[in-house]
């Protein structure tokens, strides 16, 4: 993975003011720091998340909500669903989501759309570049407009699957909109760094799944959170199960309620289709906060109106296929990471899809051992919408004091490349169970300490060891079923033995011993394990209160 | 910083004698590391940058350097699943999906029940980044979206996995037909016969699936893995192959009817399919030489161990009949000898009786010889008397005694050195006890 450089148009860091963008397929956000805190920034019609989408009608620009209403009457001269399409080749986008707008074209080495974007002229082609440049532009318009002050930076936020060029066609469709972008960073790291920046304990060690739900993609990232240093162990990237698929199952479904009161299928033309797709999107998302939605379009086909409405629990049947395709990606990107579910802490989600109850329900089913971050499950998550625009703030608002050329050489290879931990380092207790002080996947350098509580008095010989963990599973057999309540018939699932599965640490390499002699009764130990970049480790040791202690060295492999 | 964390924990008692110098040891060495690349992003990283750099300035070159370390996290999307495309496949219908080669659209033929969801997804995006309608017509061509519509009906289908296991069902095209005996001989014999149980092990509940092996694997192996075919529980059902129900209100009794038909197809091809497994488990069981050579190592052994009792049995036989023989002539040499050790005591008790009688010859003819120790010729009463006294003192010694006293007496003619011998032998006797005084009177 290429380091997200920074490029400069010159401005002196003095004179930034900054922002942190999201830039999605279906959604931008913007939001602004402001002494570690970060706010996301409503746009002039009050939203959010404002819809990637620009529409021309009789020459006036149209982005937002507004171009999103246009895809109705004006489909040809609104583009949406594009950010993919930056960087690469008319051969490898794939314009599935763009159909019911205006078609992506080939054009030159790149990718372009043919609106009419003048009062009065011919439509012009503009590429997908100049696209993203008047968003850009709509976006900081809106950012100055709040802070009152020209907004001139910004850090945006990334899929991790980015590449160079797709990276380096952003940085310029950015810059061209007179913004020096800073950095670019992760998507699911802006989210970590939302959550972290929040939270008084964001140095502890902690595995996080990042489940990104948006609109055309999902994109999953399994990080390793050491002290605060990120390090993304696997990602997984779908675009067949994503917000879109939701909207679908609703179409479907309600274009079948419409058939059976009428003759045609409302999927079957173009403006009955963008009818039906923004109300099933409307609809999909009151199905978040309520269990009952409504439906309801004026004139959708053959100029009937039509209203109906459904229930949470029957949407959550009908939509199952795609709700078990995210739990599928999710967990298959815990198995790329060679982790096992009981492995993860923390699941945040992230992306405007992850507001459904029913997807952190079952991320709750799935990681039995983990704080499942959604609003539905968790009363202090953050909106999952604003994540990323939030983390991006925060970054912005860390690194604007600093000179381009330093941000560059900060986010170097030479510097993110690190040497991480194979196994977890701890100590054995007395019936050799181990206890990690470091775990696996920590970035090296690192340092960490524990207070071991000492019941007894005496001396003690402190082991320190390395440990990995694996799963261990064992099987209860049923309990062989009570004669007197055997009358009720259905004697079926609960005849199958059940699997229990439970982490334990396997002892690895001994790497030393040592020991702490006449501990008081009651008394505490601080173990300190410090592993330098090279891999050689200081150990120190004392009891709490006491004087002496030891230092020992154990050297690089 | 002073962060730690607290656990409570029974550290081990030190062990008597452990002794180091600075009270530590090391004993062993950090695991190697994995290079990756952490995130240039937050407070935290912002004080590793400090320190790495260390007011250094990086190149390109360092760049490319620690690049080439790091472990990649993302999957490269190029290559892998290509595959010609058929022109009569780009031409079909996707109205006759049922009939279509999902697999075969994504171009996943090599692939099969064994592609992953992943693959399947990422196949799905490379055949729609170039079959797209829109993409097509953007480059001026009115081409129909028939294939396009194949192309999201396989996706649909292989997406599903409810779906997906119908389909691999009946996958044709996924089995591998058992080979002829002619084909099936020697080493590929286990090469063509492993294939075929390959495929067959997609459909079983339980995976893994025990492996067919070689010539030389183990008997428990094969014995494992034919015990596994002959009770195998397979997932493979057949409502693919469904008769359409009519999907009309109206006509309840046929749609009834066809499911009826539907179902019952099912089944039967179900019991089919289950039948079809087991032949060719006692196919491959008939061919299997191993099988063969482990039932003539098994048999060979029970002859063995058959020819072994017997000759157990039969040297037993011999053993005892030798033993018997031993035995008899044991007790024959015994008898024998008992016989000869008889008859020559008999011999010397004859010899020891004769001695006797001839020295109590000697012994009455001393007396004779000292004329009954008499003066003149002596009267009957005189030699009655010596006589009597000769046999008294004869009766009270044993036979050493008398040839003693014979020898003693052998050759003596005067009457009183006879007397002197005789006076001395019943002092003895008198002296031992033997005869009382006065009991002989005429030898002393
Ligand atoms: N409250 C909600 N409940 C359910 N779905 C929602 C809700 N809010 C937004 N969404 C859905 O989230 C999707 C947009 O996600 P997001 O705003 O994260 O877009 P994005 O990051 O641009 O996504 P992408 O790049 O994948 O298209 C849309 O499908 C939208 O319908």
């Amino acid at each position: 993975m290429a380091t997200t450089e920074a490029t400069t148009n010159g401005t002196m860091p003095n004179d930034r003011h900054t922002i942190g963008i999201s830039f999605g397929n279906s959604n931008n956000s913007i939001a602004i720091a402001v002494d570690d805190k970060a706010e996301v920034i409503a746009n002039e019609d009050g939203d959010r998340q404002i819809p990637a989408i620009l529409s021309y009608v009789e020459g006036e620009e149209y982005t937002g909500q507004q171009a999103k209403a246009q895809l109705i009457r004006n489909s040809k001269n609104t583009v949406a669903y594009f950010r993919d399409f930056l960087g690469q080749d008319f051969a490898s986008i794939d314009p599935t989501h763009s159909h019911a707008s205006a078609h992506p074209q080939e054009h030159e080495s790149t990718v372009a759309f043919n609106i009419q974007d003048k009062a009065d002229s011919e439509t012009s082609t503009v590429t997908v570049s100049e696209v993203a440049t008047r968003l850009f532009k709509r976006l900081a318009q809106s950012a100055s407009d709040y802070s009152g002050k020209t907004v001139n930076s910004a850090v945006i936020t990334i899929p991790t699957n980015f590449s160079d060029k797709q990276k380096a066609a952003l940085i310029t469709a950015a810059n061209n909109a007179d913004l020096e972008v800073l950095q670019l960073i992760h998507e699911p790291i802006a989210a970590v760094l939302a959550y972290d920046a929040k939270n008084e304990h964001s140095g502890s060690d902690k595995v996080v799944v990042v489940a990104d739900l948006g609109g055309t993609r999902s994109d999953v990232a399994v990080v390793a959170a050491r002290n605060g240093i990120y390090t993304i162990l696997a990602t997984a990237h779908d675009y067949e199960f994503a917000g879109t698929a939701l909207d679908v199952v609703l179409q479907d479904h309600f274009a079948k309620e419409f058939i059976k009161w009428n003759t045609t299928d409302p999927r079957e033309e173009a403006r009955s289709m963008a009818k039906l797709k923004l109300e099933s999107e409307a609809t999909k998302k009151a199905l978040s906060i309520g269990t009952n939605a409504n439906f309801s379009v004026e004139s959708l086909a053959e100029g009937a109106d039509f209203s109906s409405t459904i229930n949470r629990l029957r949407y959550e049947m009908i939509a199952r296929k795609v709700f078990d395709g995210f739990s599928r990606l999710i967990e298959g990107a815990v198995k790329k990471a060679d982790l096992d579910v009981l492995d993860i802490d923390e699941v945040i989600l992230s992306g405007g899809t992850s507001h459904t109850p029913k997807i952190a329900r079952n991320m709750q089913s799935l990681f039995p051992k983990a704080t499942v971050l959604a609003p539905s499950t968790t009363p202090t998550a953050i909106n999952p919408s604003e994540l990323q625009a939030r983390g991006a703030a925060l970054q912005a608002n860390l690194i604007q004091e600093y000179e381009a050329e330093d941000i560059e050489q900060s986010t170097h290879a030479a510097v993110t490349t690190v040497k991480h931990l194979t196994n977890a380092i701890g100590v054995l207790s007395a019936d050799d169970v181990f206890t990690p002080i470091i775990a696996a996947e920590t970035a090296v350098p690192a340092r960490r300490t524990i207070h071991i509580s000492a019941p007894a008095a005496g001396d003690v010989l402190i082991k320190i060891v390395e440990g990995g963990s694996h799963i261990k599973i064992s099987t209860i057999e049923p309990k062989p079923k009570d004669e007197a309540d055997s009358d009720d018939s259905d004697d079926d699932s609960d005849e199958e033995p059940e699997e229990q599965r439970e982490k334990v640490w396997k002892v690895g390499t001994v790497l030393a011993e040592a020991s702490i002699k006449g501990i008081k009764k009651c008394g505490k130990v601080e173990v300190m394990i410090n592993v330098a970049a090279d891999l050689a480790v200081t150990v120190t040791a004392r009891e709490v209160g006491g004087k002496g202690g030891l230092r020992g060295n154990i050297t690089a492999p | 910083m002073s962060k730690h964390t607290e656990v409570e924990l029974t550290l081990p008692a030190l062990p008597q004698g452990w002794e180091a110098e600075g009270n530590f040891k090391a004993l062993g060495k950090v695991t190697k590391a994995t290079e990756r690349s952490i995130e240039p992003v937050g407070p935290h990283f912002l004080a590793h940058a400090r320190r790495a750099r260390h007011k250094r300035t990086f190149s390109e070159d360092d760049k490319i350097q620690a690049e080439k370390n790091v472990k990649k996290v993302e999957d490269d999307d190029s290559g892998e699943i290509s595959e010609p495309e058929d022109p009569m496949m780009l031409s079909r219908d996707a109205k006759d999906w049922k009939a279509q080669d999902h697999y075969a659209v994504l171009g996943l033929s090599k692939y099969r029940y064994k592609a992953t969801e992943e693959q399947i997804k990422r196949a799905h995006r490379k055949k729609v980044l170039r079959h797209h309608p829109d993409k097509k017509a953007a480059a001026g061509s009115t081409e129909d979206d028939g294939f396009f519509k194949c192309i999201q009906k396989a996706t649909e289908v292989l997406l599903d996995p409810v779906k997906r296991r119908q389909f691999d069902s009946v996958d044709e095209r996924a089995e591998v037909e058992p080979p002829s005996k002619k084909l099936a001989k020697g080493d590929k014999f286990y090469k063509l016969w492993a294939a075929v149980f390959k495929a067959e092990g997609r459909f079983s509940r339980t995976q893994p699936v025990p492996k067919f092996g070689d010539a030389n694997s183990t008997q428990e192996v094969v014995e494992d893995f034919y015990n596994f075919f002959y009770t195998f529980d397979s997932w493979r059902s057949f409502e693919y192959q469904d008769e359409d129900v009519p999907d009309d209100n109206e006509n309840r009794d046929q749609k009834r009817h066809v499911e009826k038909k539907n179902n019952n197809a099912r089944k039967k091809k179900k019991t089919e399919d289950s039948a079809r497994l087991r032949n060719l488990v006692d196919q491959a069981m008939a061919g299997d030489e191993r099988i063969k050579k482990f039932r003539q190592e098994a048999s060979a052994a029970k002859n063995k161990k058959k020819n072994d009792k017997e000759a157990a049995a039969k040297k037993a036989v011999e053993d005892a009949k030798a033993k018997k023989e031993a035995d008899a002539q044991a007790a024959k040499d015994a008898e024998e000898k008992a016989k000869v050790d008889k008859e020559q005591g008999k011999k010397a008790k004859e010899a020891a009786k004769a001695a006797v009688k001839k020295n109590k010859r000697v012994l009455k003819g001393s007396v004779k010889d000292a004329n009954y120790f008499a003066d003149g010729a002596p009267d009957a009463k005189v030699i009655d008397a010596v006589l009597n006294d000769v046999e008294i003192v004869q009766g009270k010694i044993d036979p050493d005694e008398i040839a003693a006293l014979a020898g003693k007496l052998n050759g003596l003619k005067v009457k009183d050195e006879v007397k002197a011998v005789w006076s001395e032998e019943v002092k003895r006797l008198i002296g031992a006890g033997k005869l009382k005084d006065g009991e002989v009177k005429t030898l002393v």
